[in-house]
């Protein structure tokens, strides 16, 4: 474990929001929104919570994580970036033909992506087969899932919030960006998750909800998580789309559009 | 071992699953409700603890076979077809194909032979689903000795399987001396005036044909088309070029089976007279499975028309029936 700071950690969420700017920028396309949304719970599993070794990828100890969003690439792509996976010149290169970065992850592609992913609500269902081969194995690793909230309206996440409990993968952590947008508009609009907590609760998950900006609160949740040995543990994570970006922040529009120029530099100014 | 080559194949499936899950502490084997009917049960009863009971979740069963996979396990992965198939083809493709993860899948209850249940369970989609995905293998074992060698193979191959077992007892073909090998046609008999190209339960019936017609006169070579993914070319060419004329016999849809890649290698490589038996883009009824077989036109009565059909095609140049 890395004994950054959380002001650090907040310095380094900033810095991993940046990227996320230039590097959709530079693609010409991408989703900026989920990737904001998620960039301090990131930083808190890529920096301070995930037992992991950039030098060696396949480490066979290493804590899984599986971004089942997978739109949210960019997040995942700077964070392994500064975390030494790779040169940070490659993510210059997102989405294109040269590049290993994927618009949506790839794991034959990408240093340090543990599962692919981009059809929505298959992330929890493969975290649960990692859990269950660290039991089988008698290892200590611990797996997190990170899920969107619109990715929630998938049958198969429900499938697996099923399968989580009854399997016994305490060894497991999802955790919700609920950043309350999807692609049509807000998800109490387009389809409503509520009550969500209850949800979770009734299926015997440990429920645990945060405010997903709070790094502290971050940090210190994802640790209690992985400790915790009972039922797999849900952290929802109230955030909001396209946070540190004012322009972005609770817009629609930035789901799966990339900022122009003048946006980028106006976007870029506000995260120095 | 001996007593394997009368059991159905899916027996035969689960009984050299706990044999080699004893050998093998890496395979670990899921299944959707259906333990009982697709007999991972011998492998729940010996392993419980490798054995993963994943209730009627078949995407989320085969998103945990990902996952496993991911972490260097083997997973087994059962259920009926039509549900390995339709019903989670999403997850084979994001979470196993792209990837390329070690996911068995071992289907059960394929073809119309699963009879009485009907149309929603009778898979005649499977094997064309499965052999659009990259990465993936498909086998049809033809009987429960070729279902042993098909699994063993399975294991020490990396890579995505499918491999397709049917409901009912087959005939046996093979002696337990039989070895399998993946992408190889096996020249079951050989003849010069035509080669049947059959899979699965449908070899059975391809061979009761060849005997018939020999009777009569006609020798066909008869192929056991076991992998239809990757396919042996090299065994489909040198039968146009050796024999002529070919017909595939397969117990699924006639688009986008062993008929239909058949007729592509041939049409790009070596384009001879071709007869396709299979189902012709219907659904079909419940019943017995030899009545049903035989309703549909899948039995040797039929390969054997479909054999006399393209003799007598050979050498023409213009055609007027329209299959």
């Amino acid at each position: 474990m890395n004994d950054y700071s959380i002001t650090e950690l907040e310095s380094i969420a900033k810095k991993l929001r940046r990227h996320v700017i230039t590097m959709i920028s530079a693609a010409g396309s991408g989703h900026p929104g989920g990737s904001l949304s998620a960039a301090d719970i990131v930083t808190a599993l890529y920096f301070k919570v995930l037992r992991h070794n950039p030098a060696d990828p396949h480490w066979s100890d290493r804590d899984r994580f599986v971004l089942s969003k997978g739109h949210a690439a960019p997040i995942l792509y700077a964070a392994l970036a500064e975390s030494g996976y790779f040169p940070i010149e490659w993510l210059s290169r997102l989405r294109k033909t040269d590049s290993c970065l994927q618009g949506h992850t790839d794991s034959n592609m990408t240093p340090g992506v543990d599962a692919s992913a981009g059809s929505l609500g298959q992330g929890l269902s493969i975290g649960i087969g990692m859990a269950i081969a660290a039991k089988l194995d008698g290892k200590s690793y611990h797996t997190f899932v990170l899920l969107g909230d619109g990715e929630c309206d998938e049958g198969q996440v429900w499938e697996a919030a099923l399968a989580g409990p009854n399997l016994k993968v305490d060894n497991l952590t999802a955790v919700v960006d609920y950043n309350k947008l999807q692609l049509d508009g807000f998800t109490k609009d387009i389809m409503n998750l509520e009550p969500f907590i209850e949800k979770w609760k009734s299926f015997k998950w440990n429920v645990i909800e945060i405010d997903g900006h709070n790094m502290a609160q971050i940090v210190e949740t994802l640790l209690k998580a992985r400790n915790n040995q009972d039922n797999p543990t849900v952290i929802i994570a109230h955030t909001i789309k396209g946070k540190g970006v004012s322009f972005m922040e609770n817009n629609v529009d930035f789901h799966g559009r990339a900022p122009n120029k003048e946006e980028t530099e106006q976007a870029l100014k506000e995260l120095a | 071992m001996s007593n394997y080559k009368d059991l159905s194949p899916r027996e035969a499936y689960g009984k050299i699953l706990t044999e080699l899950g004893e050998i093998n502490p890496d395979i670990v084997v899921l299944d959707a409700d259906l333990s009982r009917s697709t007999m991972t049960k011998y492998f729940a009863q010996a392993y419980p603890g490798r054995f993963i009971q994943c209730g009627l979740t078949e995407q989320n069963m085969i998103g945990i076979a990902a996952g496993l996979a991911s972490c260097g396990k083997i997973p087994f992965a059962s259920t009926f077809a039509v549900f390995a198939s339709s019903r989670c083809f999403d997850q084979l493709r994001m979470s196993v194909a792209q990837p390329n993860l070690n996911v068995k899948i071992v289907a059960t209850h394929g073809g119309i032979s699963v009879g009485e249940d009907g149309a929603s369970h009778q898979a005649i989609e499977d094997i064309g689903m499965y052999c659009l995905l990259p990465n993936f293998k498909v086998i049809v074992p033809a009987d429960a000795i070729e279902t042993i060698e098909v699994i063993k193979a399975a294991v020490f191959i990396k890579g995505p399987f499918y491999i397709r077992l049917g409901r009912p007892r087959v005939p046996a073909l093979y002696s337990e001396s039989y070895k399998f090998k993946l992408g190889i046609a096996d020249v079951l008999t050989n003849g010069s005036d035509a080669t049947i190209i059959a899979t699965g339960i449908m070899v059975a019936k391809a061979m009761a044909a060849a005997e018939n017609l020999a009777g009569s006169g006609i020798n066909c070579r008869v192929l056991n088309m076991s992998t239809i993914k990757p396919v042996d070319k090299n065994a489909i060419i040198a039968a146009a070029g050796e024999t002529g004329a070919i017909v595939t016999v397969e117990e699924h849809l006639l688009h986008g089976g062993l008929g239909s890649i058949v007729a592509q290698i041939l049409s790009f490589n070596y384009p001879v007279p071709l007869e396709s038996i299979g189902l012709n883009d219907i659904y079909c009824k419940s019943g017995k499975p030899e009545e049903l077989l035989d309703l549909y036109g899948l039995n040797s009565i039929e390969i054997e028309n479909a054999v006399k059909r393209v003799i007598n095609r050979k050498g023409k140049k213009t055609y007027t029936k329209l299959q």
